[in-house]
């Protein structure tokens, strides 16, 4: 959690947006992120992010779902409480397919989910910086990250040469943080007026 | 891939006239925004008192027991299990459209996917209600669940399809609102940063959990999305098969047969695509969304409606051929007496259901039919009328008169106290979905506006003059058409076309 220097620039249109990216990269500029309204697709590979493995996950949750409902049925009948219903045999697989199923797709569905919310820090009163409102709207917002040797005013040429209508800086926290969207609070400076009273 | 992109000249737009993102937005942020009118009012209250009417029926079937109903040791289920399956059926269109529909690539799932998928949750809600209460002790209704307990443990009995469906509902209902949760968080982070006032920003910054709109959040919520779309489809499939199972596996004429599974989920899409009608006719009109919601949508889902429906109607005809032909006496009494026999006590309902569910939808042969919106609006509520009495002619007449006759049940009929069950489910789920329509954005706001660019009058115009030209140079001219450098990436999740 750190406050960093930002470059930020607007772009209203994503056939201007993936060679600004493409040029930005190259150009040696470390992107930060792009906050879109919608999937853009082909971003993902445009930013060089590599692949999510959220699918794998899913996957292993699922095979947990179909070992737990397997497992556990089968001890039960077959151990613990090993029920005669008309003399069929005790360990019924057949019979147990449909809930070996539903706990395969209830373990993997649930578990991407959490999966999905932890890696992507989502979860109620989670706050995060928005770095410029109509990103959800209708904007695409590129994020430059800049260091003490970055030329803030070459890169903003820069940006609105490759088509940013509007370019900015901003100081912001990176991270999240446990927050109220309706209050702009500083995150992080309160601590200081804490350790101070104690 | 560029290819799948393409929308032709022919095919009718997915979102009418020619609108930019912004404009997505507005419109479709606009009935939060707005006061609800007199008329959501109205609405909102009498589902709350039907509810509350609902809530005492309850009451007194909990406090007095099962004899509130009409229920006897003949016929043991009448309304309750007949409701129960009828609201989890409904409650199949929602996944369908959300999950089968991507799989297939159908971008027109995008206009009715976020409403049909509210009004499955609501309807499952309402389901599950029945065979909960309808055990009696409903202080003891978590007997169902398998934990280890005192009395043995004596477990719950794996091998019964009643547990399997303790199983397959719940999983249906929390796997279908993990999808539709997910799916919301970034509209909710759309209107949280277009909130005016300071309650708003952060009831919809709670529910938006903190999202951003970051590609890397983006690209995996789009791997959520597709895997969550693909461990639906056979879900969906498995729920109303398994919920067929507690009438197959049983040896009740009628009953006993093999074709329930998909005579059961095809009854199930037939209801609940003609329940998404009935609520999206007066949503696209009453929020002013008909260039989301489009002729198009509705002559979709009508197609879908004359299919499932004449699905259904073979498999009615299937069953009475095979009354007779089996030669056995029982199932033949069923079919033949207890059902075809218009004369008989119950014959009414049988003849009820083939004219709801069998001749009615196949007016939508028509094209002029599937398109009017009265129509559409009457069928549809008749089609939900027809799959009511389906359920209460496989439950009722299987059961009133059994092997023995002695036993026969003189005619079931509800008392007020069933009937106000069945009310009250109408009023949790009108409720819900009051409060749904006014507080979320009915339609995936996101969505749309990735199809938007492919799709419309602007995009009509742009490859309208190319598509008149020579084969190769249309070829040609098409690959090139979008330089957005999206085409050709092998892009990680879906495509919408």
């Amino acid at each position: 959690m750190a406050k960093k220097k930002f470059v930020v620039g607007l772009f209203n249109d994503e056939d201007v947006l993936f060679p600004a990216v493409k040029k930005v990269r190259t150009a040696g500029y470390k992107l930060h992120d792009v906050y879109t309204p919608f999937p853009v697709h082909g971003l993902d590979h445009a930013m060089g992010l590599r692949e999510t493995s959220l699918h794998t996950a899913g996957f292993i949750y699922g095979i947990t779902g179909t070992t737990t409902a397997l497992g556990c049925i089968s001890w039960i009948f077959t151990k613990d409480w090993p029920l005669n219903i008309g003399g069929k045999p005790h360990f019924a697989l057949p019979a147990w397919i449909p809930i070996i199923f539903e706990l395969t797709v209830l373990f993997s569905a649930v578990g991407m989910v959490l999966t999905f919310c932890y890696l992507c820090q989502l979860a109620p009163f989670v706050k995060k910086h928005v770095f410029h409102k109509r990103a959800t709207d209708d904007l695409f917002v590129m994020v430059i990250e800049t260091t003490g040797k970055t030329n803030i005013d070459d890169l903003k040429g820069f940006l609105s040469n490759n088509g940013a209508l509007e370019t900015y800086e901003e100081i912001a926290e990176d991270g999240w943080w446990l927050g109220r969207y309706d209050k702009d609070e500083i995150p992080f400076e309160n601590r200081k007026e804490v350790a101070v009273v104690a | 891939m560029a290819s799948i992109k393409y929308e032709s000249q022919l095919r009718e737009p997915l979102v009418y006239g020619t609108k930019d993102y912004h404009q997505v937005t507005e419109d479709i942020c606009r009935p939060i925004e707005a006061k609800p009118s007199k008329l959501w009012y109205i609405g909102f209250f009498t589902s709350v008192a039907l509810l509350l009417f609902g809530v005492y029926s309850v009451y007194r079937e909990v406090t007095y027991g099962i004899g509130q109903w009409n229920l006897n040791k003949t016929v043991g289920w009448g309304w309750d299990i007949t409701n129960f399956v009828w609201w989890v059926g409904i409650g199949h269109a929602g996944t369908l459209i959300s999950a089968i529909l991507l799989l297939f690539r159908q971008g027109w799932r995008t206009g009715v996917n976020r409403a049909a998928e509210a009004m499955t949750i609501f309807a499952v809600m309402c389901a599950g209600q029945f065979p909960i209460f309808h055990m009696g002790r409903v202080w003891m209704a978590f007997f169902v669940l398998p934990y280890p307990n005192t009395r043995g443990p004596l477990w719950v009995n794996f091998n019964s399809p009643l547990l399997w469906d303790v199983f397959a509902i719940s999983t249906y209902f929390t796997v279908s609102l993990l999808f539709w949760y997910s799916g919301l968080i970034p509209d909710f982070g759309t209107v949280r940063d277009r909130a005016k006032t300071k309650l708003r920003k952060r009831l919809y910054g709670i529910a938006s959990f903190g999202w951003s709109g970051s590609t890397k959040h983006w690209q995996r919520h789009e791997a959520l999305s597709l895997v969550l779309a693909g461990l639906s489809t056979p879900l969906v499939l498995s729920v109303h098969t398994i919920v067929s199972f507690d009438f197959a596996t049983s040896v009740i004429p009628g009953w006993h047969t093999t074709i329930f599974p998909p005579y059961f989920v095809a009854g199930a899409i037939f209801s609940g695509f003609a329940m998404t009608q009935t609520l999206l006719l007066v949503i696209r009109k009453v929020y002013g969304l008909q260039d989301y919601i489009t002729m198009g949508h509705i002559e979709a889902m009508n197609k879908v409606i004359v299919l499932t429906g004449s699905i259904v109607g073979v498999a009615y005809l299937t069953e009475l051929f095979m009354g007779w032909y089996s030669q056995n006496k029982y199932e033949g009494y069923t079919f033949w007496y207890s059902r075809a026999n218009l004369f008989s006590p119950y014959g009414w309902s049988y003849w009820g259901m083939m004219a709801c569910n069998v001749l009615s939808p196949q007016i939508f042969w028509f094209r002029k039919f599937r398109r009017n919106i009265f129509i559409t609006f009457f069928m549809s509520v008749i089609v939900n009328v027809g799959m009511w009495f389906e359920r209460f002619v496989i439950i009722v007449t299987s059961l009133y008169r059994d092997y023995l006759p002695s036993s026969w049940s003189v005619y079931y009929s509800p008392t007020i106290w069933e009937i106000g069950f069945y009310m009250g489910t109408f009023g949790l789920f009108f409720t819900c979905f009051f409060l749904f329509s006014k507080y979320f954005p009915v339609i995936a706001i996101a969505e749309i506006k990735h199809v938007l660019k492919t799709t419309g009058e602007s995009y009509k115009a742009k490859v309208g003059h190319i598509e008149e030209a020579p084969m190769e140079e249309f070829a040609y001219k098409y690959a090139h058409i979008e330089n957005t450098g999206a085409h050709g990436r092998g892009s990680s999740g879906m495509e919408h076309h």
